[in-house]
């Protein structure tokens, strides 16, 4: 590699050194003018991200003068992994940080005393953080690192630019700490799974818009002729989250000095875009992204093709199209028109159909291979994986008709719902992929141990039956105490009864809270094992391959 | 086969797939909200609706900031043992100022929406202060801080103009007045009282928290939910003029 030094920083290097000293400028200012605390402090961050930023580039420009990173080297795409490596332990540990604010939210709800009565430890402020640590940063982290470990291989081509992918990964994580942070210290709009405040929410912005640029510039580099289903998900998830979030956000800061801002909606129309917006969180962020890990990882840890190209097409139109309609099921007997909830209702049953048909050709691809399950603990949690996400999507349209929902709305019943989709399907469905993607990125032949994935997978399932089942006998047991009448026609329970009863299953649920972070922590501690002391792989072998396209 | 043979334009043109994707997933989005900026139930005015006090304002701030929202609906639907619970069904108009709505998704505890003038001001302090005091099966987190919480007024008039731009209809006296009128609905005794009820007719003037020596956040806090789904009077409203 005889090459020259450069004289200059390239393009890329100086228009993201440029925005960053610009950005670091600004965050000092504010930070300077402000007397809303949480700005300051935020600022104060953002201005040393930034500064840290612009100094790494030009530390890195001046270390190696500048020498263009080849594409290939002997023959083969040269991956730009690093930001990969990063992102796969940025999901690991924002998991198990997740998984385990999950556990006290839910001890709190048992025991109230655990709230301790503070402003920053109190059920309402940890709730939000446990919700955008589990969706944003551990799910987040792991779509980013496997969309673009994906869209390299599939595509046989280095991701574009030497900052940008850096940009994506290192921003979208600083994006996660300033949301963090913000819910503790008492910043948010209080739109549910949206609650950063403008700043975080523009900041995000700038960050998905180079996420776009880095995946659409791979998709153009590609050396394969056709684009692989997995990215086609991909970047639905990319486009759809982006019209998502700016239009649930627009919103007007009351000034730049401070935290606060007002939505631009109001009332229905709020409550209308803000479950558009978060039901098809579910559907995009959750679904379509974590669709796209399967549609890779679970044929290539199957050594098999996609069952069906057919039906992976139809399901991918049919899923994108149906999602966006479901959102005000969310809505039933609220002042919402009856005709905009019985619509969402009604694509919701719809929506049975492709997600049962993306269920079928996750399942049917291991036809064949099916003894694998016994044998391999990864390919077996992908699978229950797949298994709960249709259990889930079949729950789902239940719960969306107006009779069942008159009785599920504002109880448990919900949150069991979100969590068997949560923690079965994209729980389960990323663990496979970062046991997967450890070893390929590192190197390394197998994980370093197979009995501790099946310890894993087995605690972690008890744990999902312990909090689904007490999540489905407390919820429908609330709903139908809430609507119990005597034989005199007065309403039988008050309120506070109805609470008293659940305290048993809110403990059950705290059970198995717990087995599941003992499960993220057995991983946590397999894949540093891994990458320590796994046995290195000799060339370069069954993850280089280019997947055989379905037929 | 011709069909999906079609299809491989999708596959093979990286922009087409994602102005695809983009036509395929504006729909259902344009169709659900579109139709509610103009559709008459949802637009429509209620007679005693007013913008916020700049103390309910401040309370309501406070009551998003804690994240009661994530635990209290305020939405009641129109079913029998939620009418009887907690009063008339919601309307639309009865959070049309609200930036943001407040309906909440779940009831750990009881809907909010109208508990306005259902308990005393000493019993929301008390129950705020040490939910298991008044209430002893309650798992509410307590929340003691917000007695010595002093109301961030300093900006008041900018949250009214911001909220101007959303769309409320704050009059420039109000907004000029606001910090006056955030002091003068908890200092029932003060001088300012007669201008502030001229400017929010109806509004309820109380020392809320019993501290009469500052506004703190607790005075906020129960201003707001004392007022919560008390402006419409359901004696002489006509719900055959909202049928939805």
């Amino acid at each position: 590699m005889a090459q020259t030094k450069a004289k200059y920083l390239t393009i890329e290097e100086g228009f993201f050194a440029a925005f960053l000293f610009v950005l670091a400028f600004a965050c000092v200012i504010i930070a300077g003018k402000t007397y809303d605390q949480v700005m300051a402090f935020h600022t104060s961050i953002g201005a040393l991200f930034a500064a840290v930023g612009a100094f790494v580039i030009f530390k890195n420009y001046f270390n190696d003068g500048g020498i263009e990173i080849p594409q290939e080297i002997g023959g083969k795409p040269n991956y730009n992994l690093g930001p990969i490596k990063f992102g796969a332990w940025a999901a690991v540990f924002w998991g198990v940080a997740g998984f385990t604010v999950g556990l006290i939210i839910a001890l709190q709800l048992a025991y109230p005393v655990l709230n301790f009565d503070l402003p920053w430890t109190n059920f309402g402020r940890l709730r939000p953080l446990h919700t955008s640590a589990v969706i944003f940063a551990f799910g987040g982290n792991v779509l980013l690192a496997s969309s673009f470990y994906v869209v390299q291989r599939t595509c046989r081509a280095r991701m574009p630019g030497r900052i940008a992918p850096w940009f994506v990964i290192l921003g979208y994580n600083a994006f996660i700490v300033i949301a963090g942070t913000g819910y503790l210290l008492g910043a948010t709009q209080s739109k549910e799974y949206a609650e950063p405040e403008w700043y975080a929410d523009l900041w995000l912005t700038i960050v998905w818009v180079v996420y776009l640029f880095v995946f659409m510039g791979t998709l153009w580099k590609r050396k394969e002729p056709h684009i692989y289903v997995a990215n086609w998900f991909y970047l639905a998830f990319i486009v759809t989250i982006a019209m998502l979030h700016i239009f649930n956000n627009l919103t007007i800061p009351v000034s730049v000095f401070g935290t606060k801002s007002y939505i631009l909606w109001a009332g229905v129309q709020d409550a209308m875009v803000q479950w558009w917006y978060g039901h098809n969180a579910v559907g995009f962020f959750l679904t379509a992204g974590f669709l796209a890990i399967m549609y890779y990882f679970i044929p290539k840890r199957a050594d098999r093709p996609v069952y069906s190209y057919r039906l992976s097409i139809v399901h991918f139109w049919a899923l994108i199209f149906l999602y966006i309609w479901a959102g005000p099921h969310h809505l039933h007997y609220t002042a919402l028109p009856q005709w905009a909830s019985t619509l969402g209702a009604t694509f919701s049953i719809m929506l049975w159909m492709p997600s049962w048909g993306g269920m079928i050709n996750g399942l049917m691809t291991l036809s064949g291979a099916w003894d694998k399950l016994r044998t391999d603990p990864v390919l077996r949690m992908m699978v229950v994986s797949v298994a709960f996400y249709g259990m889930s999507t079949f729950e789902g349209p239940l719960m969306s008709l107006r009779s069942v929902n008159s009785l599920s709305h504002y109880t448990d019943w919900t949150i069991g719902h979100v969590h068997s989709g949560a923690l079965g399907w994209v729980g389960y469905i990323s663990f496979g992929a970062l046991y997967c993607l450890i070893p390929w990125l590192w190197n390394k032949r197998q994980v370093y141990s197979l009995k501790l994935v099946n310890w894993h997978f087995w605690i972690s399932t008890i744990g999902i039956v312990l909090y689904i089942c007490a999540m489905w006998v407390s919820g429908i047991m609330q709903g139908l105490m809430w609507r119990a009448y005597d034989r005199l026609g007065f309403l039988e329970y008050s309120f506070i009864e109805t609470v008293e009863a659940m305290h048993p299953f809110y403990v059950i649920r705290a059970l198995g809270g717990a087995l599941f972070v003992i499960g993220s922590l057995i991983m946590a501690y397999n894949l540093y094992m891994t990458v320590r002391y796994g046995e290195a792989e000799e060339a370069e072998t069954a993850s280089g391959e280019a997947l055989a396209p379905a037929e | 086969m011709s069909l999906w043979k079609k299809h491989e334009i999708f596959e093979k043109k990286s922009f087409v797939l994602l102005v695809g994707i983009v036509i395929v997933i504006a729909i259902g989005g344009l169709v659900e909200i579109v139709p509610l900026f103009y559709l008459k139930s949802t637009i429509e005015k209620v007679e005693g609706m007013r913008p916020y006090t700049p103390l309910e304002l401040a309370g309501r701030n406070v009551y998003i900031r804690e994240g009661c929202y994530l635990c209290h609906s305020q939405m009641i639907r129109p079913m029998r043992d939620e009418i009887e619970r907690y009063g008339h069904f919601s309307l639309a108009a009865e959070s049309m100022y609200d930036h943001p709505f407040q309906w909440g998704s779940k009831r750990t505890g009881p809907d909010l929406a109208r508990v306005g003038g259902k308990y005393s001001d000493e019993w929301h302090h008390d129950h705020l202060v040490d939910p298991r005091s008044v209430v002893p099966e309650s798992i509410m987190p307590g929340y003691p801080f917000l007695t010595g919480e002093r109301v961030e007024d300093r900006e008041i008039a900018a949250h009214l103009e911001a909220n101007v731009v959303a769309g409320v209809p704050y009059t420039e006296e109000q907004i000029k007045n606001a910090r006056l009128d955030l002091r003068a609905q908890a200092d029932p005794e003060g001088d300012d009282v007669d201008a502030f009820l001229e400017r929010y007719p109806n509004a309820i003037v109380r020392d809320f928290d019993g501290n009469p020596g500052e506004v703190t956040e607790m005075d906020a806090l129960i201003a707001y939910l004392q007022m919560l789904g008390t402006l419409v009077d359901f004696s002489i409203y006509d719900d055959k003029a909202n049928l939805r």
